[in-house]
């Protein structure tokens, strides 16, 4: 099973956190087949920060989707964190989905009218978990975003960035193995999207894997590795040898009108 | 996820609408509130007819004489001259289901006392009416069966007649004059109130029916022979051996009529419980129609609100919600919904039968068993109701649910 799909991951070869084989996805819509995916291999180690690019319908938002158990592949092996995860039933999916993957989406995806602690809490409530256990990781969470300060506010009385924060504070809440956001400044402007990116790369520091899904060239700027599709196949899977910072890119911003704070 | 927090998110959601999640309740807090106070309604008829099936006696049978018979002319129930002395102490000695037996006279007219007077009838009835009609007296004795042998004039007051005659003073131990015969007052029975009829129950005089045959009637034969069976379960196997008794004692040959007819006070009284139980079933089939229809409205609303939270449900899966934790949610949802209804209803219902008690003076009773009926059948509305609609939300696919705008 060698085709040019196979790639053998950069950096570190121990301590694989992801191995996918032969990916395929085909959707049935009525006579026609769509063929989502036709067969991506990839390998993630632990610790990557890795921007997943391609035009929309190269199929990684199938990918991501299978990636984070919100789907199953039609045919190939999907094996995250030494769990075959690729025949699990609805159920076991969502228990990977509670235990293992942090989401961050596009639109934010928070709870409206459900304070930023509640939204964060969300996860643990799926877990058998003590309520002071659960308020007291969620405070924690929000702090590592730098949200400690508005734990009780609403998502309509924060900005854009800091919703994207309480998102992610949710997607940390249940220290998962990977956090996988699918377009996270799409809805943002340009300062506070680099705000979001430097957060991400301070929890990368800490050596949370992230995986980033982006058509923003200047976004996957930020990631250490720049994973291609096209066509539902992996084009190009190369390592970005200098990575903006965005703590140095935020500082170059001359704007301060641009500031999200309210 | 813990059922205490599955609680606190439900009573959360339904607080976010509380002018819906109102509107949604009305329809159970009508439903159980209609249904509670039809049972009241309909129980309460229930039991005042029973009630007064019960003040004819327990267990009693009545013996008539039959028709009689003048070439073609029948003269009605009770004109025949068959029921004598005799019969009534044959039942007495050879019907072992027999326990009491009361031998019946009867004659009326104006009874004076003093200056007072007052027309009533007069019941002539052996010594164990009192025990056959379950009467007592409220003051005053009894006449033993010394008094029905020799005849003796004395007498009993029903309490109305009581009242008229002696409005002041106490009736005991005075005399009345019934059609210029004296009688000794040596008792006044305890009040009765209405019959089934709408009778006044209390407007009669008893006394030994020998002395009303004897001095009053001139009668010689009974006018009905009262019996009691010694349980409810033995009232077919009385009504079976008098009737062989007295067939047999009347010479009447096989496959003739029956000179007398018996007649069975529980047969009257099992149709009358059995149209009032039919009255409540009806009742409570119409209230408890409204109940479906707010279930419905619970129905209707969940689908609603299953589709206006899609894209929550898609949350709440991709951080790890099975489909179980979205069901129960839901489900415990349309449950708060059906049960607060409940209890509301039942408030209202128990305090509507109360209040048509009071205005409306129709008897009302409001038992556990209609409580805990309403109760249940608002859990399983909610239930029933409420699963398509949690089930729906259970099998959304989280993708298409995030996406959902």
């Amino acid at each position: 099973m060698t085709g040019p799909d196979q790639h053998t991951p950069p950096g570190n070869s121990d301590g694989r956190l992801i191995r996918i084989d032969h990916l395929v996805k085909t959707y049935v819509l009525g006579e026609v087949e769509v063929h989502a995916l036709r067969g991506a291999s990839l390998e993630v180690s632990r610790g990557e920060f890795a921007a997943i690019m391609g035009a929309s319908g190269s199929g990684k938002s199938t990918f991501m989707n299978i990636l984070g158990c919100l789907d199953k592949p039609t045919k190939g092996s999907y094996v995250l964190d030494d769990i075959d995860v690729s025949m699990l039933s609805r159920d076991e999916l969502a228990q990977i989905r509670n235990r293992k993957i942090g989401f961050v989406f596009q639109g934010f995806n928070l709870l409206s009218r459900t304070s930023a602690i509640e939204n964060v809490e969300l996860p643990l409530l799926y877990c058998t978990m003590s309520n002071k256990e659960r308020k007291e990781r969620a405070i924690e969470a929000l702090r590592l975003v730098g949200l400690g300060d508005r734990i009780h506010h609403y998502p309509n009385q924060l900005s854009g960035g800091q919703q994207q924060r309480v998102a992610i504070a949710r997607a940390l809440v249940n220290d998962p193995s990977i956090v996988l956001a699918d377009e996270p400044t799409g809805n943002l402007d340009s300062r506070t999207s680099v705000e979001v990116m430097g957060i991400f790369q301070e929890l990368n520091e800490k050596g949370i894997t992230i995986l980033l899904v982006t058509h923003e060239p200047d976004i996957a700027q930020f990631a250490k590795r720049h994973i291609v599709f096209r066509d539902g196949r992996i084009r190009s899977d190369k390592l970005n040898s200098r990575p903006r910072n965005a703590a140095e890119v935020l500082k170059e911003l001359p704007d301060p009108e641009l500031e999200t704070e309210p | 996820m813990k059922i205490m927090n599955i609680l606190v998110s439900a009573f959360r959601a339904l607080q976010r609408n509380k002018m819906r999640s109102f509107l949604t309740m009305l329809g159970i807090i009508i439903g159980v509130g209609a249904v509670i106070a039809m049972l009241a309604i309909g129980q309460g008829a229930e039991y005042s007819v029973k009630q007064q099936i019960s003040s004819l006696g327990t267990n009693v049978l009545i013996v008539y004489p039959g028709s009689q018979q003048q070439g073609g002319l029948r003269m009605g129930a009770g004109t025949m001259t068959t029921l004598t002395e005799d019969d009534a102490s044959a039942i007495q000695k050879e019907c072992p289901a027999v326990a009491f037996v009361s031998p019946g006279s009867r004659s009326g007219g104006q009874v004076i006392a003093g200056n007072m007077n007052w027309a009533t009838s007069i019941e002539g009835t052996g010594a164990d009416y009192f025990e056959v009609r379950k009467w007592p007296v409220e003051y005053g004795e009894l006449y033993t069966d010394q008094d029905i042998k020799g005849a003796t004039k004395v007498c009993i007051l029903g309490k109305t007649v009581a009242d008229n005659l002696f409005p002041e003073s106490s009736p005991v131990g005075q005399n009345v004059r019934i059609r210029n015969v004296p009688f000794k007052v040596i008792g006044v029975l305890a009040k009765k109130g209405q019959n089934a009829m709408g009778q006044d129950q209390d407007d009669i005089i008893l006394a030994p029916y020998t002395t009303v045959m004897r001095r009053l009637s001139h009668f010689p034969y009974l006018r009905q022979i009262l019996v009691s069976a010694n349980s409810t379960a033995s009232i077919a196997t009385a009504q079976r051996q008098i009737s062989e008794l007295i067939r047999m004692r009347h010479k009447i040959a096989p496959y003739d009529p029956d000179d007398f007819t018996i007649r069975n006070q529980t047969d009257l009284a099992a149709t009358a419980t059995a149209t009032t139980e039919i009255l409540t079933i009806l009742l409570a089939s119409i209230a408890s129609v409204s109940l479906l229809v707010g279930g419905i409205g619970i129905m209707n609303i969940m689908l609603v609100s299953v589709t206006e939270r899609t894209r929550e449900i898609g949350i709440r899966m991709s951080v790890g919600a099975r489909g179980r934790d979205i069901l129960m949610q839901f489900l415990i949802e349309a449950l708060v919904l059906s049960l607060l209804g409940g209890i509301i209803g039942i408030i209202f219902g128990v305090a509507g039968s109360s209040a048509i008690s009071n205005i409306a003076k129709w008897p009302t009773i409001i038992t556990a068993f209609s409580i805990i009926l309403s109760f249940g059948f608002s859990i399983a509305i909610g239930i029933f109701f409420g699963f398509y609609p949690a089930r729906k939300a259970a099998l959304l696919n989280p993708i298409d649910a995030l996406r959902y705008e």
